[in-house]
């Protein structure tokens, strides 16, 4: 599903330059969960931001579903973003302006989803347990009620994977634990490959594979 | 995104911040509504100076004393006093000559019962009532024996015999003083309007002899007295230029002159009109340029506004592009926002602007009121203005949405 390939990622700040990435490479088939852990500022959001192609890479290859996303436009990367993964924010990255249900239809929107869009973010809301909350906005919602939206952002256009990048980490610990459940629950029932970095060992326990980042560099290693 | 949907989440665009969407828009009305108003004035203004000056008669030929400026306007009328009553008679043996008026124009203090009037004072003969066009609301006018007995009599203006009398009824038959002599009314001319070059309301006529011979005098030439003008109406307004032509002749043989150094000016009503024309087209270009910065004016703040909303909405972009909008869905919903406030903008100019030329159209300038014509094209110009200033000052914001990367966007706070 995700192959990269020595990927490094280098910011360039005035004179001085950040190696954030120093050669990394993984593979991750269909259906895994995987966690990523790691200290503050060793490129664990650098390295999923390339992940969710919401960045590119310096240099290195990277295979998405056996397509090489480096050489792709923009447009294509957009495309690949819609349809292809789902992506959940630390901060949830909700619009402010729109209520739940318009936040989740707005994916379908830009796929050019013509008929049912309100069913189905109505529908989606509703699987992640927000069915009275629909035409609420964000600052309308708690942090975890707005984490679910998030979600059901993500998943509106069905994607084969999704990424989450600290998830949990504007939570408090219950809501964090129903957040991730919600999110393993999804690998369970309809086989979604789940992508998540975490600071908590005890969440990081509940995946299959731990994948330990450490000053830009990757070690493998079960929990 | 399809159109509709765009249209729709624009609109959440412009609406979210009602306040800063007014105020942009303010300036694009700002900006229609002095360009809609200035040039339906100016356009106004044009009908109303036309109007006037076809009222003053048909196929209308002047000859006045001095020499010709450029665009057939005559240099100070009446400076040179090299045209008399012999001029006038001739003109009238010109083929396709219907009528000779000749005048002799000065000023009167025209007084009755303590009221006092200064105004023109014509001196006119018979025929002056239809070469020019009037008519009379009371009494009758300047007859053929009134100018052979040199009659101390006086036909006024609408407008004096308001200012003497109250109105025109009534002074028909009164005495009235003209620069200390007597006068009886015999008639009261009907009201025309002002002119826009001095109302004709305003002045009184009395015989052509009697003015020459007591109340104006003037110099002499050639052993005649002179004339200030001389009106000619054509038979046919197809041959304008051909009596023109004629008469210009007749006068130099008579003047012993050549071409280039006439002592006398032979203009028409089109010429008169064609210059007023390009007076008043400038005038209206002038105004409308005046306006058009004001819509510049608006556009910029347009773009300035749309500036602002891309730097506010860094994250919103971001977030938009990172669940899968591409380049065009960010700039054409940047543009489509900013297409939607100048043109309710403009919508909203065109409504003012209409509504002040209505008022303008009320408000009276001395006797002159201005009928504002507010003309589709004018309106067709300031919208399409509108949304051009808004696309063109729209797109620079727009692009730079656009173009920022997902990342980097998702990352301003
Ligand atoms: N836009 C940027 N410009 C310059 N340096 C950056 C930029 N983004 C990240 N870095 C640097 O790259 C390194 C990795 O950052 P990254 O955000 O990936 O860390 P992280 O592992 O996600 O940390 P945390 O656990 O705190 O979220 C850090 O040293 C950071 O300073
Ligand atoms: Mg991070």
């Amino acid at each position: 599903m995700i192959a990269i390939e020595n990927i490094t990622k280098t910011y360039r700040m005035g004179a001085v330059e950040v190696q954030a990435l120093r050669g990394v490479s993984l593979k991750i088939e269909r259906g895994e969960v995987v966690s990523i852990m790691g200290p503050s500022g060793s490129g664990k959001s650098t390295l999923m931001n390339v992940l969710g192609c919401l960045d590119q890479s310096t240099t290195g290859r990277y295979l998405l579903d056996g397509v090489a996303v480096d050489s792709m436009t923009d447009d294509q990367l957009a495309e690949v973003r819609n349809r292809k993964i789902g992506f959940v924010f630390q901060s949830f990255n909700l619009l402010r302006r729109l209520t739940a249900r318009r936040n989740v239809e707005l994916p379908m929107l830009y796929a050019g989803v013509e008929n049912g869009r309100r069913r189905r973010a109505a529908e989606a809301l509703e699987a992640v347990g927000l069915g009275d909350r629909m035409d609420h906005r964000p600052t309308e919602l708690s942090g975890g009620q707005q984490q679910r939206v998030a979600i059901a952002r993500a998943l509106i256009n069905n994607p084969a994977i999704l990424l989450a990048d600290e998830p949990t980490g504007n939570l408090d610990s219950r809501s964090g634990e129903e957040i991730m459940q919600l999110l393993l629950n999804l690998n369970h029932e309809h086989g979604i490959t789940l992508v998540f970095v975490t600071h908590d060992p005890k969440i990081a326990q509940h995946t299959q594979r731990i994948i330990q980042v450490r000053d830009g560099l990757v070690e493998e290693g079960l929990a | 995104m399809n159109l509709t949907q765009g249209i729709l989440s624009a609109l959440e665009g412009v609406t979210a911040n009602k306040l800063r969407s007014s105020l942009t828009m303010l300036g694009i009305v700002i900006g229609v509504a002095a360009v809609i108003s200035l040039v339906s004035i100016g356009r106004g203004a044009q009908a109303s100076v036309t109007a006037q000056i076809e009222q003053n008669g048909t196929n209308l030929i002047y000859v006045r004393p001095g020499s010709t400026q450029q665009g057939g306007v005559a240099s100070a009328s009446g400076s040179a006093g090299t045209l008399t009553q012999d001029d006038a008679d001739a003109l009238l043996s010109v083929a396709g000559v219907a009528a000779v008026a000749p005048e002799l124009e000065g000023r009167g203090q025209v007084s009755y019962l303590g009221s006092n009037v200064n105004t023109r004072a014509i001196g006119v003969t018979p025929d002056y009532l239809t070469v020019r066009n009037m008519s009379l609301a009371d009494g009758e006018f300047i007859s053929e024996a009134n100018v052979n007995a040199r009659s101390s009599i006086v036909v006024l203006g609408s407008g004096v015999a308001d200012d003497l009398f109250g109105g025109t009824a009534g002074a028909v038959g009164q005495k009235v003083r003209i620069n200390s002599q007597p006068y009886t009314v015999v008639g009261v001319l009907a009201s025309k309007g002002s002119t826009g070059l001095g109302s004709v309301d305003d002045q009184v006529l009395v015989p052509l002899s009697t003015a020459q011979a007591r109340l104006i005098g003037g110099n002499r030439y050639r052993g005649a007295s002179v004339l200030s003008s001389i009106n000619v109406q054509a038979a046919n307004s197809d041959e304008m230029d051909s009596v023109i032509e004629q008469l210009t002749l007749v006068l130099r043989e008579r003047h012993d002159t050549i071409e280039g150094s006439d002592d006398f000016t032979v203009s028409n009503q089109q010429d008169l009109l064609a210059t007023i024309t390009e007076v008043t087209n400038t005038l209206t270009l002038f105004l409308g340029g005046i306006a058009a910065i004001s819509l510049l004016v608006g556009g910029i703040g347009i773009m300035n506004i749309m500036l602002v909303s891309v730097t506010e909405r860094t994250r919103e972009i971001g977030i938009r592009k990172a669940i899968g909008a591409r380049k065009r869905d960010i700039l054409f919903q940047f543009l489509v926002e900013s297409a939607v406030l100048s043109l309710v903008g403009g919508a909203i100019g065109n409504l003012v602007g209409w509504l002040i030329s209505l008022a303008m159209g009320q408000v009276q300038f001395g006797s002159t009121s201005i009928k504002p014509t507010v003309d589709i094209d004018a309106v067709v110009l300031a919208v399409g203005f509108s949304l051009v200033v808004g696309l063109f000052f729209g797109i620079y914001p727009a692009m730079r949405a656009a173009n920022l990367a997902p990342v980097e966007a998702l990352r301003y706070e």
